[in-house]
């Protein structure tokens, strides 16, 4: 048989749309000139620049002037944060955010914690969910910033971005939103949903690495974290990355265009997946919000398997997939994703997250729909933990059958 | 078209288990590479040679974290016996819970059958006896059976280790041929997960509240010194004191007083041991009393020895001529000829 070579794990990165890249090339090969420049190579540099913030801008309903361009998603949370909470010291020194944000917001945020800041990390329930009533009732006079992530990286929850937003805006605080994993996936308004800040990332969107943005509402005003010459409005200083820029401002039009169709045909492909895995196999977990989840994202618990031989073995029959723990990248700390939602260390690690994308097809789910139960089977016979009586049939149905 | 066998085989970006991976590559087996991360020491530079490696040879390739397994079984074992005042050896530690157990539990749960490493010593199986055997590699200065003595049946029938039939030079002249990048590299030698081979330092810094100061005496028990702690002191090392004219060496190092007990290099000298912990690879010929040869650290020559059964687990072992500085907490392992019979962890140490 031909080697598979499926990849599930966009969620980690996506591969460059080739229209994009050959717009990249032009503008690393002929149109190479530097935005500041006041020639005609500097003014062909800026008009793309320029092109790009609009394109950007209109894939969230933002204006163009709103959008900084940065390195990646994790420079994006930084000045977020850090601009937001070094700006507004003076009105209030507590945060906001959530306990299952990505590293990018939690370590800054830690930073933050030790210069001075207050942070209140909201828990989530087994859905991977925050509960307004505890963002209401962590409200205080110092409040200045709520920072929750639109849809996690991990489980894929989508949180309630609309009523965050509304009550941030009842009370006079800024509202950032961590989007890596939402662009190009998800509806997004910034108006509607009345989000003051919004972290991008090129790569999640079939860009390329190192590009990134921050939608900074109009009005909103933030410190400088990174200082040199004028670039990107005064906030964030270094020479435009024009290739990464211009084929970041394609990759949202093309997002945009398709967003509809990209949401439908991966929810269905997605369902599939629910649906095959929780009837056919016992003893699993579906991780996240069953509907208020990420088109193309599952994450699955199996018990008594290691995560780390589900991903080895699946990467021999060719699907390229990820765990939600970080075991692969040598620790062995189970996910604090799921550890907030309630799961204990021992299913914490035998998790399963599959990304799905553009170019997924309905043959690739139902190659790995095909292999996977045999891989559990298999690995869980051979798991000092299993027990085959420990084995709980999670199909409703099958279990009023068998009652 | 027959299946091929599916290998994992254990890489460290090192010159013995990348050729190991290229000669089995070569006659046709089907592998999945794999390289143990055991602790903080390992770094990017070697997981990147074997990666390297694996790519060249076109084969898959994982790290994999051994971290707390091998934390627990090999470094707080080795921490524990020094403690003790004995002189673990890691390695053997290492080989039997972690290099070949641990390894083979992977290999099954990635559909392999068979696992393989670079070790200079060979596995071979007796159709008369019906079992497998442990010998020694062909390169005698190089073999590295003194280690796997803890290897059993189970584990050698699913054991590959193609390099025993090689001498080291051949090794890197067919890494030269191969045009393997890492040919030249050194050998390792030191203990892996400790820095810079200061094993003392590595213990101050671990087991801070186990140095107690006490007493240095001759055999007789007369005081002759002051020492931090008889964890820094192993069989046979020179004090670097002269006492008559004459170096004197660590003999003895008694626990119960907190003792270290020098002496001349006569009194170096021993003509038996009981082990304990002792596997044999096969029992089939096992009597009460066996002429073997008995090697009493990795280093030494194997000596000519007598082997009584004490128990199921443990041995006498009285040697025809007396031994120089045979230390508790190594291991002792038995030979006859190129066989390994078996081994044990050295507990006391007699004169009879």
């Amino acid at each position: 048989m031909e080697k598979k070579n499926i990849y599930f794990d966009h969620s980690a990165t996506t591969q460059v749309d080739s229209a994009v890249a050959k717009k990249m090339l032009e503008y690393m090969t002929d149109k190479f000139g530097n935005a500041s420049s006041i020639h005609s190579f500097g003014r062909e540099a800026k008009k793309a620049l320029e092109e790009a913030r609009k394109q950007v801008a209109r894939l969230i309903n933002a204006e163009p002037t709103e959008i900084i361009f940065t390195s990646g998603g994790t420079e994006s949370d930084n000045l977020a944060l850090k601009g937001i909470a070094l700006r507004n010291r003076k009105k209030g020194n507590h945060i906001i955010s959530s306990q299952i944000e990505h590293h990018a917001i939690l370590h800054t945020l830690e930073y933050l914690e030790e210069n001075g800041f207050k942070v209140t990390y909201l828990p989530v329930d087994e859905n991977a969910m925050i509960n307004l009533e505890d963002l209401k009732n962590a409200i205080t006079d110092e409040t200045i910033l709520i920072s929750i992530m639109f849809a996690n990286n991990e489980v894929g929850t989508i949180q309630p971005i609309k009523e965050i937003g509304k009550i941030a805006k009842e009370h006079d605080i800024y509202f950032h939103t961590d989007a890596v994993q939402a662009i190009g996936n998800c509806h997004i308004d910034v108006r509607e949903m009345n989000i003051d800040l919004l972290s991008m990332s090129g790569h999640k969107f079939y860009s390329s690495k190192g590009t990134g943005a921050l939608y900074v509402r109009k009005g909103v005003r933030i410190e400088a974290i990174q200082h040199g010459g004028a670039h990107e409005r005064n906030i964030r200083a270094g020479t435009e990355n024009i290739p990464g820029i211009v084929g970041m401002g394609l990759a949202a039009d093309i997002a945009r265009v398709n967003l509809d169709d990209h949401i439908k045909n991966l929810t269905k492909l997605r369902d599939k997946i629910i649906d095959t895995i929780l009837a056919e196999i016992p003893s699993v977990k579906l991780n996240g919000h069953r509907t208020q989840r990420l088109p193309g994202l599952v994450n699955f618990s199996f018990s008594f398997i290691e995560g780390e031989s589900l991903l080895l073995n699946l990467d021999l029959k060719g699907i390229a997939a990820s765990s939600g723990s970080a075991c692969t990248s040598g620790s062995l700390d189970p996910s604090h994703v799921l550890l907030s939602m309630g799961l204990n260390h021992e299913t914490a690690h035998g998790s399963l997250r599959l990304s799905l994308g553009r170019h997924n097809t309905e043959e690739e789910v139902d190659y790995f729909l095909e292999i996977i139960p045999e891989i559990i089977d298999k690995l869980r016979k051979m798991s000092p933990l299993y027990n085959p009586s420990d084995i709980k049939v999670s199909n409703p149905c099958d279990q009023c059958i068998n009652r | 078209m027959s299946i091929k066998e599916k290998v994992l085989i254990a890489m460290s970006g090192g010159v013995d288990s990348s050729l190991t991976a290229a000669l089995l590559k070569h006659q046709g087996y089907d592998l999945i590479g794999l390289t143990m991360n055991l602790h903080e020491s390992i770094n990017d530079e070697a997981i990147n040679d074997a990666k390297k490696i694996a790519d060249e040879l076109n084969i898959p390739h994982y790290t994999v974290n051994f971290k707390d397994i091998f934390q627990k079984k090999v470094v707080d074992y080795f921490l524990q016996e020094y403690s003790f005042g004995k002189t673990p050896n890691p390695c053997v530690a290492c080989n039997k819970h972690i290099k070949f157990q641990a390894l083979l539990d992977k290999a099954f749960s990635l559909g392999a059958n068979y696992i393989a490493t670079g070790h200079y010593a060979r596995v071979s199986y007796n159709d008369s006896a019906k079992n497998y055997e442990l010998l020694k590699g062909i390169d005698k200065g190089k073999d590295q059976s003194y280690v796997l003595y803890n290897l059993t049946q189970e584990i050698l029938k699913h054991v590959l280790l193609p390099l025993g039939e090689y001498t080291k030079e051949q090794t890197r002249t067919m890494a030269k041929d191969l045009g393997l990048k890492i040919a030249d590299k050194p050998d390792s030698q030191e203990i892996c997960f400790i820095p810079d081979n200061d094993y003392k330092k590595f213990f101050k810094e671990k087991m801070p509240n186990k140095l107690q100061k006490g007493n240095i005496v001759d055999k007789e028990g007369n005081k002759l010194g002051e020492h931090e702690g008889i964890s820094m002191f192993t069989i046979g090392q020179r004090k670097g004191l002269i006492a008559a004219g004459k170096p004197i060496y660590v003999t003895a190092i008694n626990s119960t007083n907190n003792e270290v007990v020098v002496g001349d290099n006569e009194d170096l000298f021993s003509n038996s041991l009981i082990a304990q912990d002792v596997n044999f690879i096969s029992t089939e010929e096992l009597r009460d009393q066996i002429e073997i040869e008995a090697k009493i650290r990795y280093s030494a020559k194997p000596a000519l020895a007598k082997l009584f059964l004490l128990d199921n687990k443990k041995v006498q072992i009285n040697f025809i001529e007396p031994q120089r500085a045979i230390t508790p907490g190594q291991a002792v392992v038995f030979y006859q000829g190129e066989k390994v019979l078996g081994g044990g962890t050295i507990e006391t140490v007699n004169n009879i």
